[in-house]
């Protein structure tokens, strides 16, 4: 089953896919370009369609997905973690 | 799919484009004639009215922006007959000639010096008699090249982005080598990765036109934002759907474009495309203003991928929704037209979505009804560029 997937290898996130992802799950991924398996273990509750860390974030990083920047982390993220607005915020306007 | 020899039914008009709806409209040039419109369409069962609240005291760009999207609506190869009516006769006739230019049926009637009552009547009249001849309109076997297609996504979240968008990316991919003529907009969705946008431009040309177009609207934004447009651009949909930031939002957006076909032009709101390929339209990301100035460009078809679940239809122009969110999927089923959700969980290829997009593209455009069109979503929303006089 597939609980995540990611976009390309070197993004450092995953899409949850399926419904009630919980803190502590052992997730299976799949990184869609270039058809690779992945794991992580849930460290948060997720929804589906929310983004989980794959490697650790401090303050500044930034956060690759599509293999391209899509913003600044603001909050320490460990793997497993929600990642979302609450810890990452757009570098424009 | 092969589509070397597919081809689709439609209706060919006076001037060459072919249509996929047969549809006649009962167009109010303003907000004032809106129930006169609205009152001919009940009268004259199987027309219909596109009220709408704007039309008065608009000048310079905005107002040939309201013009170029009535006139490209009653215009479109969907619409086989216009009524136009309007409050003054001036504005009423430089609508009906605009649309006169295309060959077909249009009469257009102005409510001064007349009322509400006898402008019903006479126009009544007219739809009756196009309504008719309408009907007896065959479609016919068509090459698929003449079907224009349109696209723009709404209420996206994360799986818009690995399964919706690149189901239409595919189905844009193998539509472009047959010489089809396909729109992308939504510039400020573009934020983020603007570049890979340029890069895919056909030559310089068209690439610094592109680069002039979201520059300035990001000088719109400059002006008129408060502390960032986080409010907006990701809207609180795409958030509540799990997208973090507009850069996000827009990568998952460019997937729509496919890897393959090029950038070949860049237009203006609700302008028409001069030939075939890929067009880049400059324009909001709001779902219905969007889609309406694809239908005022001409398009007869539109792939609209969502995933929290956008509803929207369009009065003229089919929109076919296509979802890779199985919540959403199963929650709001009856808006969905192709469920693509198989794709995150290994049970489809992109290859087999976009094939599924593709026959149900076919399928609509033969008759078959889209989600929108059976449940009334008739969206008809004008952009306005700034404050009437």
């Amino acid at each position: 089953m597939i609980h995540f997937v990611v976009h390309e290898e070197g993004d450092g996130v995953g899409v949850v896919v399926v419904e009630g992802v919980k803190s502590g799950q052992p997730l299976s991924g799949w990184i869609m370009e270039d058809d690779k398996d992945i794991g992580v273990t849930a460290k948060s509750d997720i929804p589906i369609g929310h983004k989980v860390a794959l490697k650790d974030y401090r303050p500044g990083d930034t956060v690759i997905k599509y293999g391209v920047d899509i913003g600044k982390v603001v909050a320490p993220i460990a793997k497993g973690e929600h990642l979302h607005v609450h810890n990452v915020k757009t570098k424009r306007w | 799919m092969d589509l070397k020899n597919s081809t689709f039914f439609g209706f060919k008009r006076e001037n060459g484009r072919v249509g996929v709806r047969n549809h006649v409209i009962i167009l109010p040039v303003d907000d004032l004639s809106n129930a006169a419109a609205e009152a001919v369409a009940n009268n004259i069962k199987g027309t219909m009215a596109l009220p709408h609240p704007y039309g008065r005291l608009q000048f310079g760009a905005d107002l040939d922006l309201h013009f170029r999207t009535l006139i490209g609506t009653g215009s479109n190869p969907n619409v086989a007959a216009v009524v136009v009516i309007g409050i003054e006769e001036q504005w009423t006739a430089k609508v009906v000639e605009g649309i006169r230019q295309t060959g077909k049926p249009v009469a257009g009637f102005g409510i001064e010096l007349h009322g509400d009552h006898d402008t019903i009547m006479r126009a009544s009249r007219a739809a009756r008699e196009f309504l008719q001849a309408a009907s007896e309109l065959q479609r016919e076997e068509r090459p698929l090249k003449e079907l224009w297609v349109s696209t723009k996504c709404g209420e996206s979240d994360t799986t818009s982005g690995c399964g919706a968008n690149p189901t239409v990316g595919n189905a844009f991919d193998k539509l472009y080598p047959h010489g089809s003529t396909l729109v992308f907009g939504e510039t400020t969705e573009l934020t983020g990765g603007e570049h890979l946008v340029a890069a895919r431009c056909r030559n310089d040309e068209v690439r610094k036109k592109f680069q002039f177009v979201f520059d300035r609207y990001q000088k719109v934004i400059d002006r008129h934002k408060t502390s960032d447009l986080v409010d907006s651009q990701p809207t609180k949909g795409n958030i509540a759907g799990g997208l973090t930031t507009i850069e996000e939002k827009a990568l998952g957006n460019i997937q729509k474009i496919g890897r393959k076909c090029l950038v070949d032009g860049v237009l203006d709101k609700a302008e028409m495309p001069g030939g075939p390929g890929l067009w880049f339209m400059d324009s909001s990301s709001a779902a219905a203003e969007m889609v309406t100035l694809c239908a005022a460009a001409g398009f007869a078809v539109h792939f609209f991928p969502t995933g929290q679940g956008n509803v929207i239809g369009n009065p003229i122009l089919p929109v076919i929704k296509l979802c890779a969110n199985p919540r959403t999927v199963r929650t709001m089923s009856e808006h969905i037209d192709v469920d693509v959700s198989g794709l995150l969980r290994k049970e489809m290829t992109p290859d087999q979505a976009g094939d599924k997009l593709l026959d149900c593209m076919l399928r609509t455009a033969n008759g078959r009804l889209t989600a929108a069109e059976a449940l009334g979503h008739r969206e008809f929303v004008l952009t306005r560029l700034y404050e009437s006089a």
